[in-house]
């Protein structure tokens, strides 16, 4: 009971967490920019918005409506499963971190259906676009995840981070520290940040995400909006929670579970303010050289992979 | 070997092969010397870190010896070289960027492989990581034998350096210091020679793509 409590808490928790998130790098960005910037409730009021208007569609069809709702229960299904405030969730069988990746990766392959369904050039660039780089990412996340299973002896994400737990000097082993560097260059890429993506344009030689969710609106744009903010703030909370599993809640006692929330809040806000403020100091890629940055990722995971077995 | 500077060997002996593997990343010939700086300071954290550990005063005098030619003089000379030519990019290399990183990778593997008997001359913590020297040479010899630039190739010859003394830091816990010190004086004459031949191409011929050298001048 307390397990599906915990979990419901967790996807509410990461929906809120995702936009809020979003709204509060848009603000550091803007402020270390010299600029005041939109409230970091921005987001959040604009998909509140939005859930109240009718959807217009691009193309009769089915497949353009299905998508946002694919997005966001796939990502749901997800922030439920992954331990982030307590090592005990609602997936009775321990969370595997490969379900978690490839209950991500239906979601963004939805989304690419999505951009296609919509008979428009964008949509079809923006779907090719995102699926060559999530061709690329994908390597590099699976590999560095089996770096970080290599100490713990598990894929099973409550496993593998009880192994944390118990030896906090691994946290400072390289082969840790080069996992969470390749994880955090596949974050963001994921989620279509700088300097692979720029959230902020919609240029049409550069734009990626954006080009896919150009023909949403109302409803629809709303949870494709809520889709993208849930998916950020999971990933920066689980890559927060693999980098340094200080805080998790072993027990479910109901206030060791609320200092992991605070905790995995604390460590979701850190990660994203250090993002925002890199962004600031760069540019974004060209598209071409985007697949070195994607290698440069793979590398180092499988440096980590390397060194973990040297190591041991 | 004591927990902090065990974990300082093991973090400092993989970053040396891992900026090995970034000077593949970057194109811009400057960041390429930052690289070679950092893979100094790198290297003589491991000397350091070993010294600590045996309390072995030699090692310790041959580490400050390796920040300020690996980390100082070293870096400097070809950093002048880098300036003088402003905006000088790798924009050519004879194997393109992912397929020569995907390739460093495969290398390290390799090295992991081959290296792993090493272990059993030693056993030890540190000598475990002897096979990221033997990677950190073949990184290096990736970058001299793909890059088109001269100057790049001299930083893929000095990271072959590194990752030799990387691996007789990790196995012998250093030689003995005038050996070290003739290798390093070795190595500071082979870039002051190279600092001054590439000068002299420059002024002569305005470009150092080695490519493009193919007839004799008078």
């Amino acid at each position: 009971m307390t397990r599906d409590l915990v979990s419901l808490v967790q996807v509410v928790a990461v929906a809120l967490g995702g936009l809020l998130l979003t709204g509060l790098m848009a603000k550091v960005r803007a402020r270390a920019e010299g600029r005041v910037g939109p409230p970091i409730s921005q987001p959040l009021r604009e998909v509140a918005k939005r859930l109240h208007r009718e959807s217009p569609r691009a193309t009769a069809g089915r497949a353009q409506g299905m998508v946002p709702t694919i997005l966001v229960v796939t990502t749901a299904v997800a922030a439920g499963l992954v331990p982030l405030a307590g090592l005990q969730t609602a997936g009775r069988s321990g969370a595997d971190a490969l379900v978690v990746v490839f209950l991500l990766l239906t979601g963004s392959l939805s989304l690419a259906a999505g951009g296609l369904a919509t008979a428009t050039a964008f949509g079809g660039m923006g779907a090719s676009r995102a699926m060559a780089l999530s061709a690329l990412a994908e390597p590099a996340l699976l590999v560095a995840l089996a770096a970080l299973a290599v100490p713990a002896g598990s894929l099973s994400l409550p496993v593998l981070l009880a192994h944390g737990l118990s030896a906090p000097i691994a946290m400072v082993s390289p082969s840790h520290v080069l996992a969470v560097l390749a994880l955090l260059i596949v974050v963001i890429a994921e989620t279509g940040r700088l300097p692979v993506d720029n959230p902020s344009t919609h240029l049409e030689l550069t734009m990626i995400h954006e080009a896919m969710t150009l023909e949403y609106g109302g409803r629809d744009l709303a949870l494709v909006t809520l889709g993208a903010a849930m998916r950020l703030g999971l990933l920066l909370a689980l890559v927060g929670t693999l980098a340094v599993p200080w805080g998790l809640a072993t027990s479910s006692s109901p206030l060791a579970l609320a200092g992991g929330f605070v905790m995995v809040g604390v460590k979701s806000t850190v990660l994203a303010v250090v993002i925002a403020l890199v962004e600031v100091h760069s540019a974004k890629l060209r598209l071409f050289r985007v697949p070195e940055l994607l290698a440069a990722a793979f590398v180092v995971a499988s440096l980590a992979v390397l060194v973990g077995v040297v190591a041991r | 070997m004591t927990g902090v500077a065990g974990a300082v060997i093991d973090l400092a002996a993989v970053a040396v092969l891992v900026v090995g593997i970034a000077g593949l990343w970057r194109r811009d010939l400057r960041a390429l010397v930052g690289l070679l700086r950092i893979q100094g300071v790198a290297l003589a954290l491991v000397a350091a870190a070993t010294a600590a550990t045996q309390h072995d005063v030699g090692l310790g005098v041959t580490a400050v010896l390796v920040v300020a030619v690996k980390a100082g003089v070293v870096p400097t000379l070809l950093g002048r070289v880098a300036r003088s030519d402003p905006g000088a990019r790798e924009s050519a290399p004879l194997i393109n960027v992912p397929s020569s990183l995907v390739l460093a990778a495969a290398l390290v593997g390799l090295a992991v492989i081959v290296g792993a008997p090493l272990h059993a001359l030693e056993p030890g913590r540190a000598a475990a990581l002897a096979p990221l020297g033997l990677a950190t040479v073949l990184a290096g010899y990736l970058l001299l034998v793909t890059r088109r630039r001269a100057l790049s190739q001299v930083v893929g010859l000095l990271v072959i350096d590194n990752g030799v003394a990387l691996m007789t830091f990790l196995l012998t816990a250093g030689v003995p210091l005038i050996v070290e010190l003739g290798g390093s004086l070795d190595v500071l004459l082979v870039v002051v020679v190279l600092r001054a031949l590439l000068g002299t191409m420059r002024s002569r011929l305005g470009n150092v793509a080695l490519d493009e050298l193919r007839e004799l001048h008078d």
